[in-house]
Order: C-alpha cells, then sequence, then structure tokens
C-alpha cells in the first residue's frame, strides 16, 4: 500500500490521466455544441465507434495516422448528417433518435470489424511528441508536455470552443437558437441550419475522439471499444454546465478516477475491478444529482422547433 | 360546439380506422427501408441478399425450433417494452432495460438458491415478485432522481446499466458463484443451477419456451388495462400528453414520472427474472442480450401501445433469431441485426413527424366538415 503514494506512481496517475481526458474532451465539448443548439445527441458512443474502426482500418492499411483521423472525421460527419436529418428535419424524439444512432453505430462497427478484420490487431498510432524545454522539467515534463497531438489537440479544444462559443457571432447564433428558437427565428436566423451545423461540429469531433481512442490510446479496435464513454461524455456536458471549462474540469476529475482505478489494479491494490470499474458511474450519478440544479439547461434543448408553433 | 356533436367528435376518433392504419404502416414501411439498407451492406459484402433473408426467415419461422426460439426471444422484448410503454406514455425516457434486466435476473437467481426449500407454488411466484421489486429499485433510483432533483433520467438509466452490469460480474465471480466450477477449477463466471421447483414450465418438449411467455402476455393485458382503464393509468397518460395542463389539474407530475419508471423497471426485472428461471436456469454473463434496447424497439414499433408491442415483439424476435440462422448459414455476423434495429429506431422515430401531420390535416378537415354542416 505504500507504494501508492510514491511520487513515480503519483506522477504515473496523472500522466494517465491526462491522456484518458482526450476522448471525453473531444466528445464532450462537441456534445456541447449540439445541446447548446438545442440538439441532445444520445449518438455520441455509436459515432465514436463507428469513428474508432474506420481511422484504424484506415491506418491498418494505409499507414498514414492523418488519412486515418481524417476519416474519422468524415464519417462522423456522415453520422452527424444522419442525426440532424431524423432529428431536426424530421423533428423526431431525440432522446430515441439518438439510441438508434448508437445502435446503428455499435452493429455497424461490429459487423465491419468482424469481416474485415476480424482479430484483435494493433498499429502504430500517433506517437508521443516531447514538447522542447517544458518536456524537460523533472516529473512535470513528463506529465503534461509528453502525449501525442491528439492529447494536446483536446486541451486546446477548450479555449477554442470557449471563443467560438462566446466570442463570435456564431456561438451566440448557436446560443439563441438552443434558448429560444421563435425569436431567432424571427430575426431571420436559420434555426435548422445552425442546428445542423452545430450537430455536424459534434459528431466530427466525437469522431475525433473515436479516432482517439483506436489510433492513439489504445492503438486496437475491438467490439465495443468506447464502452459506454460516449454516455459519459454527455453526462459530462451537463456536468459542467455546458461551459468548455466546465467540461474540462469534469473530464479531468473522471480521467483521474480512471488511472486511479488502473494503477490501483497494475500494482495489486485488492479492490475487486468490478467495483473499481462501476465508480465513474457511481461518481456520474452522484455529480449529476449535486450540480444539476445549479446551471440552466438551455431551454429549448431536446425540443424540436416548428414555424408558427408557439 | 352543441354537446352532442362533442359526443359525436369523441366517438368518431374511438373508431379511427385509418389513423390506426397509418399508425402501423409507417413503421412497417420503416422497417422495409432499414431491410432494404441492409440489403444494401448485404450485397456490398458480396451475400446475396435474397438467401440470407430467405434463411433468416427459414430460421425465425421454419421449423418448431424456430417458431419457439422466435416465442422465447420475443418474451424479454416484449416485457421490457411494456416498461417502455409505461414510461414513455409519462414522457420520461428509459434506456435503463438492461441494468434491470440484470438486477431482476440477480434477485430471481439469489432467492431460490437461498429458499431452495420452498415449494414450488411458493417460491416461483415469490421469486418472480423479488425480480420485480429489484428491477423496479433499479427504475426508482433515477425516478426520484427526476422527481427530487430534476436529474435527467436518460443519463442516470444509462450510468444504472453499467452500474448493474459490474454488480452482476463482481457477484457472479463471488458469492453466487457455482460451487461445481470452483471445484473443477474451470472459474465459469456462473451462478449454481437453480433447485428444480423454481423452473417455468417447459411447453414445448425439447424446447426453451416456456410459461414466462404466458405471463408476458397476461402482463401486457395488465398494462393495456391499468394504463386505459385505472385512475393512476390515466394520471401516468395525463402527464405525458400534456405536463402543463396535467399540472393544472392537480396532478402530481414528478410523482407520476418516477412511479411509471419504477414499474418500467419492475417489469425489465421480471423479463430478467423469466430469462433466469425459464430459459438458463442458472445467472450467466451477457443474461442481458441487448434486451434492454431491442426492448425500446419494439415497444416504439407496436406504438406505445400494450398489446400493440405483442406482435413487435415477436416480429424483433424472429428477427433476433434469424439473424442467428442467417450467422449460421451465410457467415454474416449478426451484428448486422444490431445495425438494422438502429435504423429501423431512427426510421420510426424520424416518421412519426408524417403521422403527426397527417392527424393535424384530418382534425382540419374534420373541423371543416363541420362547419360545414352547421
Amino acid at each position: 500500500m505504500n507504494d501508492v503514494f510514491q511520487l513515480s506512481v503519483i506522477a504515473g496517475i496523472l500522466t494517465s490521466a491526462i491522456r484518458l481526458a482526450t476522448p471525453y474532451l473531444y466528445a464532450a465539448i462537441g456534445e456541447a455544441f449540439s445541446q447548446r443548439s438545442g440538439v441532445l445527441n444520445l449518438g455520441v458512443d455509436g459515432i465514436m465507434l463507428i469513428s474508432a474502426y474506420a481511422s484504424f482500418y484506415v491506418v491498418l492499411h494505409t499507414n498514414s495516422i492523418w488519412l486515418g483521423l481524417l476519416a474519422a472525421i468524415v464519417v462522423g460527419l456522415l453520422m452527424g448528417l444522419l442525426m440532424s436529418f431524423v432529428s431536426v428535419t424530421l423533428k423526431a424524439e431525440q432522446g430515441i433518435s439518438g439510441i438508434g444512432l448508437y445502435m446503428f453505430g455499435l452493429g455497424l462497427s461490429s459487423l465491419l470489424f468482424k469481416i474485415t478484420i476480424g482479430t484483435v490487431k494493433t498499429v502504430t498510432g500517433f506517437q508521443p511528441v516531447k514538447i522542447p524545454l517544458l518536456g524537460n522539467i523533472p516529473v512535470i515534463g513528463n506529465i503534461f508536455f509528453n502525449h501525442s497531438l491528439l492529447v494536446y489537440g483536446a486541451f486546446l479544444l477548450v479555449p477554442v470552443a470557449w471563443w467560438i462559443m462566446e466570442k463570435t457571432t456564431w456561438g451566440l447564433r448557436i446560443k439563441s437558437v438552443g434558448q429560444n428558437p421563435a425569436a431567432a427565428d424571427s430575426l431571420g436566423v436559420n434555426v435548422d441550419r445552425v442546428r445542423y451545423v452545430s450537430v455536424c461540429i459534434g459528431a466530427m469531433l466525437a469522431g475525433i475522439a473515436g479516432a482517439s481512442l483506436s489510433i492513439s490510446l489504445l492503438n486496437l479496435f475491438q467490439d465495443n471499444l468506447t464502452a459506454g464513454q460516449g454516455f459519459i461524455a454527455v453526462a459530462l456536458v451537463y456536468f459542467g454546465g455546458w461551459k468548455p471549462v466546465g467540461i474540462l474540469w469534469g473530464a479531468l476529475l473522471f480521467s483521474t478516477v480512471n488511472a486511479f482505478q488502473l494503477w490501483m489494479q497494475v500494482l495489486g491494490v485488492k479492490i475487486p475491478s468490478d467495483v473499481a470499474i462501476m465508480l465513474p458511474y457511481l461518481l456520474t450519478i452522484a455529480a449529476l444529482a449535486v450540480t444539476i440544479n445549479r446551471v440552466r439547461q438551455p431551454a429549448a434543448l431536446n425540443k424540436p422547433f416548428e414555424r408558427g408553433e408557439s | 360546439m352543441p354537446p352532442e356533436k362533442d359526443e359525436k367528435a369523441v366517438h368518431a376518433r374511438r373508431f379511427d380506422f385509418s389513423g390506426l392504419f397509418f399508425n402501423a404502416l409507417l413503421p412497417l414501411a420503416g422497417m422495409l427501408v432499414a431491410l432494404l439498407i441492409g440489403a444494401i451492406m448485404l450485397l456490398i459484402l458480396k451475400v446475396n441478399p435474397l438467401t440470407a433473408y430467405a434463411q433468416m426467415v427459414n430460421g425465425a419461422f421454419g421449423s418448431v425450433s424456430g417458431i419457439t426460439q422466435t416465442l422465447v426471444k420475443a418474451t424479454p422484448l416484449l416485457l421490457v417494452g411494456l416498461g417502455i410503454c409505461i414510461a414513455f406514455r409519462a414522457s420520461v425516457i428509459n434506456i435503463g432495460g438492461e441494468g434491470q434486466i440484470i438486477v431482476g435476473a440477480l434477485a430471481a437467481t439469489w432467492f431460490p438458491l437461498t429458499f431452495r426449500t420452498w415449494p414450488g407454488w411458493l417460491l416461483i411466484p415469490s421469486t418472480l415478485l423479488v425480480g420485480f421489486a429489484a428491477g423496479a429499485v433499479w427504475g426508482f433510483i433515477p425516478g426520484i432522481l427526476k422527481a427530487r432533483l430534476k436529474v435527467n433520467e436518460i443519463l442516470t438509466t444509462v450510468m444504472m446499466n453499467a452500474v448493474g452490469l459490474q454488480l452482476m460480474n463482481l457477484l457472479v465471480r463471488s458469492v453466487l458463484m457455482d460451487p461445481a466450477v470452483i471445484v473443477s477449477g474451470t472459474y465459469l463466471a456462473q451462478s449454481e443451477r437453480l433447485p428444480e421447483q423454481a423452473w417455468l414450465v417447459r411447453l414445448v418438449p425439447k424446447t426453451l419456451l416456456n410459461t414466462g411467455s404466458l405471463i408476458a402476455v397476461a402482463l401486457a393485458i395488465v398494462v393495456y388495462i391499468f394504463l386505459w382503464r385505472t385512475t393512476i393509468g390515466y394520471r401516468i397518460r395525463a402527464v405525458g400528453f400534456n405536463a402543463e395542463a396535467a399540472r393544472f389539474s392537480g396532478i402530481n407530475v414528478p410523482f407520476n414520472q418516477a412511479l411509471s419508471l419504477t414499474l418500467a423497471g419492475g417489469f425489465a426485472g421480471i423479463a430478467g427474472a423469466i430469462e433466469v428461471m425459464g430459459v438458463q436456469h442458472r445467472l450467466l454473463e451477457g443474461i442481458t442480450s441487448g434486451y434492454g434496447f431491442s426492448g425500446i424497439v419494439a415497444a416504439l414499433f407496436g406504438g406505445l401501445h400494450p398489446l400493440g408491442t405483442i406482435p413487435a415483439s415477436i416480429l424483433f424476435g424472429a428477427l433476433l433469431v434469424g439473424g442467428d440462422k442467417m450467422q449460421r448459414a451465410v457467415q454474416v455476423p449478426n451484428s448486422l441485426i444490431d445495425a438494422i434495429l438502429g435504423l429501423v429506431v431512427l426510421f420510426v422515430v424520424g416518421s412519426a413527424l408524417w403521422s403527426r401531420r397527417w392527424a393535424a390535416h384530418r382534425q382540419m378537415a374534420a373541423a371543416k366538415n363541420q362547419e360545414e354542416q352547421a
């Protein structure tokens, strides 16, 4: 038990935590765009799965990580278009269409994996890139500045997303459409188009989240690779109060708990792994219960917009 | 408007056959499109879709074992679907079927193994009840969180799935683990076999079809009566139809939403109990087989009506059995069925727009007609 408190172990846990936050950050910030515009996309996990497969397949056959990343984004976009068509154009009940999208992504990724790859293989994905100078600082350098490009990208996304949401006309449009679509519509904002764009941005980021698992963190693909991380990402959006910075804290909290759990198993500390795996989920429920009343959700979230209805 | 005319309008709506036709036709059209897309996928996989689909139909309906298998798979779909009907009628979305099935199965394994001396006439009903109660608890937690703290039930039910799954993994490898696999050293993740008097009676010899299917159909009728013929059922539907109006007429909206989620969990719990008592006779990993999700599809397809869910769950039971047969016959992984199910969900919820527009159109026409008559 003494091992746990050694500096190297703590550093190891923190390094893992930074890495493991990556898929959560991409997926949850993407979902925040979608939800800010009023669309609850519950199919994030399905998008992540199919994009993770696509990028893995491309890297396996071309050895090009950038083509793999592109494939994940394109597949994410296609899934986003499908989700927007059903939820925005056809105005479907979003919670259910999201589950449909999830089942479709889960089934299709498993089908394609079994047919085109079959067994678990590994690829050489994004490699750690040490940032000059900063990466040489003892301990800290390794924790923060020796990761793959996708990890840096995830953390850069936080200020970028904040800037888009708070400082640009587009961000204002997205928020207005999610808050009061009728008013936005009367001011000449094309509600459906803004929602299409937001859902698709979210889906492309979910695609990158999938790729970050299959060609950066794990470098492999298997059935149900995400194991529900997409759903946790959706919960993180609520937890983070629909703000990128809030999501960052949520993602880090989760990834730290996860990293701690993994390291405990590596060190052979006697807690059943099932209990350890359960922890993040129980934590999510508790976190949702504590935070949900603090922040108001976008007023039109989960409400399809139809002209002349209200 | 004079009262008699009002009555006439109500009467006319009750016998709205064309509406019913439309509501049944749209999901079927959605299904057809999903199967067509599946056929395109098969073509890309260089499998003749006609052969594959013929194998599916043959597998599901072509033999006694196929038909009974279909009904065995339809049973949990129906039970989960019944819960979905209750929840969705109160506009509560229950994605927690998987976890609720699991805890129902867990409870229905633990109970008969603990009270193994009880006679069957007592053990079977109480085990079913315990399964219901366990599932109900799994539904109650998200329900009360929604009612008291306005926590989104979609998210909590999803999280409860993961908690339930890990709970099963934990128990089936510890206190519930079969002593035989410990002795033999294989350590398979399974429980001891239930005492025989806790088994549900097999209806057709040498098949898995058991009285659980009859229980499910009976419960479908009970749920129908509950939703349309009792005050509580009326309140639940009123909450879903228009929460604001329900609140103004004195109905406790959060209470009814929590209640509906609890009941939904309970029905999924019974599904888990029947899987253990009627099919497997023990707890195994993967006992849910995704029924928690496919039950949603069946309920949606059945128009969120308990009786409509009966044929819908048979249809999807057939799809699952047929998918297994297709996997064996033409080597197409049955994940194809999952993908098709997902598309069916997307198309069915997507097509609801047209049925709403159609209903609005008919209402307008009826109003115009009345005006002309007056």
